[in-house]
């Protein structure tokens, strides 16, 4: 055997060891967690495995989407901790996403007042801890005024350590909650069909107020107008929306701050933009709207949705702050039943295969949005 | 006409003329600028008013602090030792005030190019936190015994953060160097534990680490709660990083690797001299961006249990007495993380621009 086999058969039969060797560490850390846990665990008088789901709580929390009582099943509590989550994290991602662009168009402006105004947005709420910026928020709605006092607009809506409340359409929250998946699911159909960006908004918007107006027509309760509008009734409002002020805080600081972060991806994108694109579409004499929306967002959008998509990811995971104002999203939840329940090892497991699961999705269509915008080879 | 008015020799005119061009230069734009200066000003003339012209200052007057007077900075003068050091003995503060001192300079030093040698950066941060640790623990210099459970306030932040990029640093290296290991389960461990990591959010990683771990581990295996949580904050920042890094190891030709193995340079070689050097050059701006986020996320330590900042805040207006000013104690501490966020995030951006300009 030549020195050149020599060394070659050395270096593969180091890799060999060096692998085996951290497969049989991993499996011996592995092994050492459970027959510790066991031990533990039979210490603290736990049995294991997921027979606790189906006792009921009998603990109360803040906020949910469906009636619930404090005689709930475990299994029941849990899902709608997870349905707070994606409910506070679905809305976040949309206002996010929506003041981002807005903001992130706006530094890129060549109006230095505009610039000025989108550059203090950011460096001030992307630059201060996010628990810092809802907890701060949640103090201040609780100081607020009561309903007598409340702050209004326009006589519809109304801010007060009540919450906030808002006209809302005359129908019951299961027609609500089908009339909103219509709703988000004309906007896939349009992605999908690849309608161009503005065109496509345009559409998706008058087909939402359209759909929403038929709707509330339709399944209105007998002689109701189309809207309730919240009023003052003695001491508390009647009608319209109530969103409780834990749930204000969390959406608005988590809005603000996202979209602080989404501003900076989607100037980002902007910035990568040929100049001789720009100057090319002023020359043949587009305005500055034409050329945002004909030019400068198609080009820059493939270079802001991978970013894009890791900040929805990062917004869901943001709504675990809950707990520090007594939101009960899933983090919440999960951490009151541990302290409730002792089931310590299911329950994260459950808590991290929710955010796994959710998280993955968002990657998945991420990624599938980043392919469908691709360049196809020429 | 363009040409002449960017030529003018002096660059403040040029700018000027340039300004009022963009901002007054069309009837719309001019009015745009009005409406948005406008609200600007008087939005800054509010919270000047409010936090200097009208506010009360010292822990005495606190009678003056009225519905009509402004900020009320009584309460930070009377409870900032609270705010700043916790729990922390009283007389001992001196300690508390340079070992945070030590960090901001480990810090502030480490932004000075003459320390960009991986050698330097790492002997001025372990001198920074040894001489923090020394300080703050005190047994070893002679002086009384504070144990971690009497840290608190601005110093634990600072504790929490330099414990975590120190520990943090050397782990995201090591994942990103197995991540690139031609060996496929080496690869794909580093895979599992990069990718799991980052879809976690923060709070689950540091809950994990403060309530189950020992439940996984024997009893003698534990250690402290605090250690525990910084191992996985570490952590969480390691598989960051390890992405920070990657993108450093892939603006490297592999021709250079080649080129060493070629010379007959052993693997470890050719990093330390190499690759290495040039990585970190290129994972610089946002091995920054990394520090200031770790920094920022350090708030939510608050929720597993641990007297940081936010909570000393937050039992600094919690007697009665303070209870109306929480909205001071909360401008006083986001103060503070404005000030540390935005500088050392300016100073990234700063040196992102000046490596641009040096790779073309």
């Amino acid at each position: 055997m030549t020195t050149t086999e020599v060394l070659r058969k050395k270096s593969r039969q180091r890799k060999i060891t060096i692998q085996v060797l951290l497969v049989i560490i991993s499996i011996i850390a592995i092994w050492g967690a459970v027959s510790s846990a066991q031990v533990n665990l039979a210490a603290l008088g736990i049995t294991n495995g997921f027979g606790f789901l189906d006792r009921s709580t009998g603990w109360d929390y803040s906020f949910s989407l469906v009636e619930r009582s404090i005689n709930d099943p475990y299994s029941k509590t849990l899902v709608i901790g997870f349905q707070n989550t994606i409910f506070v994290g679905f809305i976040s991602i949309f206002f996010a996403t929506i003041f981002g662009f807005i903001i992130g168009t706006g530094r890129d402006s060549s109006h230095p007042g505009v610039k000025a105004a989108a550059t203090v947005f950011v460096q001030t709420f992307r630059n201060i801890p996010l628990i810092l910026q809802g907890v701060f928020l949640y103090s201040v709605l609780i100081h607020f005024p009561g309903p007598r006092q409340s702050m209004s607009f326009a006589d519809s809506v109304f801010l007060s350590n009540r919450g906030l409340m808002l006209p809302g359409l005359n129908v019951s929250p299961s027609v609500a909650v089908a009339l909103i998946l219509a709703i988000a699911s004309v906007a896939v159909l349009l992605v999908w069909r690849k309608v161009p960006l503005l065109r496509g908004l345009i559409i998706w918007i008058a087909a939402a107020i359209s759909m929403s107006v038929i709707v509330a027509f339709v399944m209105r309760p007998e002689g109701e107008p189309l809207l309730s509008i919240p009023s003052l009734k003695g001491l508390r409002f009647n009608g319209g929306i109530t969103v409780s002020i834990e749930l204000v805080a969390m959406i608005t600081a988590i809005t603000l701050y996202g979209s602080a972060y989404i501003a900076e991806v989607v100037r980002g994108g902007l910035k990568q933009v040929p100049s001789g694109l720009i100057e090319a579409g002023q020359a043949v004499g587009l305005t500055q709207g034409q050329i945002w929306h004909r030019i400068k967002m198609p080009m820059s959008l493939r270079s802001i949705i991978p970013p894009l998509g890791n900040q929805w990811i990062f917004i869901m995971k943001a709504t675990t702050i809950g707990i520090a104002i007594g939101f009960s999203d899933m983090f919440y939840i999960v951490s009151n039943s541990i302290t409730q329940s002792g089931q310590t090892l299911e329950l994260i497991f459950l808590l991290m295969a929710a955010f796994l699961t959710v998280n993955f999705s968002i990657s998945i269509f991420t990624n599938w949005l980043n392919n469908r915008l691709k360049l196809k080879a020429h | 006409m363009a040409h002449t008015q960017k030529l003018s020799p002096n660059r403040f005119h040029a700018y000027m003329a340039s300004f009022s061009k963009r901002a007054f230069g069309t009837p719309s734009a001019a009015v745009l600028s009005i409406v948005i200066f406008g609200a600007l000003g008087y939005w800054t003339w509010l919270a000047v008013d409010w936090a200097i012209f009208r506010a009360v200052w010292s822990a005495e007057n606190v009678a003056h602090c009225t519905e009509e007077a402004g900020a009320c900075w009584s309460v930070i003068d009377a409870r900032h030792r609270l705010i700043l050091f916790g729990l922390y003995p009283y007389e001992e503060h001196w300690r508390s005030t340079f070992a945070c001192l030590s960090i901001i300079a480990t810090v502030i030093i480490s932004c000075f190019p003459a320390t960009w040698t991986a050698k330097r950066l790492t002997s001025l941060w372990v001198a920074g936190f040894a001489a923090y640790y020394l300080l703050m623990e005190g047994s070893l210099l002679g002086l009384a015994q504070v144990t971690t459970d009497g840290w608190g306030g601005l110093s634990l932040t600072l504790f929490l953060f330099a414990s975590v990029v120190l520990l943090g640093m050397p782990m995201g290296l090591g994942l990103a160097l197995m991540r690139r290991s031609e060996m496929p389960v080496v690869r794909s461990f580093a895979v599992i534990v990069i990718d799991t990591i980052r879809s976690l959010p923060l709070l689950t990683t540091l809950f994990t680490a403060a309530v189950v771990v020992p439940i996984l581990l024997p009893s003698w295996l534990e250690g402290d709660k605090i250690w525990r949580v910084i191992i996985a904050f570490s952590l969480f920042f390691g598989c960051y990083q390890a992405e920070v890094f990657r993108g450093g190891f892939q603006a490297i030709p592999k021709g250079q690797f080649e080129a060493g193995k070629a010379l007959g340079i052993g693997y470890w070689k050719i990093m330390a001299r190499i690759i290495l050097p040039q990585v970190f050059r290129h994972a610089l701006p946002s091995t920054i961006n990394m520090v200031v986020v770790t920094f920022k996320e350090t708030a939510i330590v608050i929720i597993i249990g641990f007297f940081d900042v936010l909570a000393s805040a937050k039992a600094a207006f919690g007697t009665g007495e303070w209870a109306p000013h929480y909205m001071e104690v909360y401008v006083f501490v986001g103060a503070i993380y404005w000030t540390f966020i935005f500088s050392l995030g300016q100073y990234g951006e700063y040196l992102k621009g000046r490596m641009a300009l040096s790779t073309h």
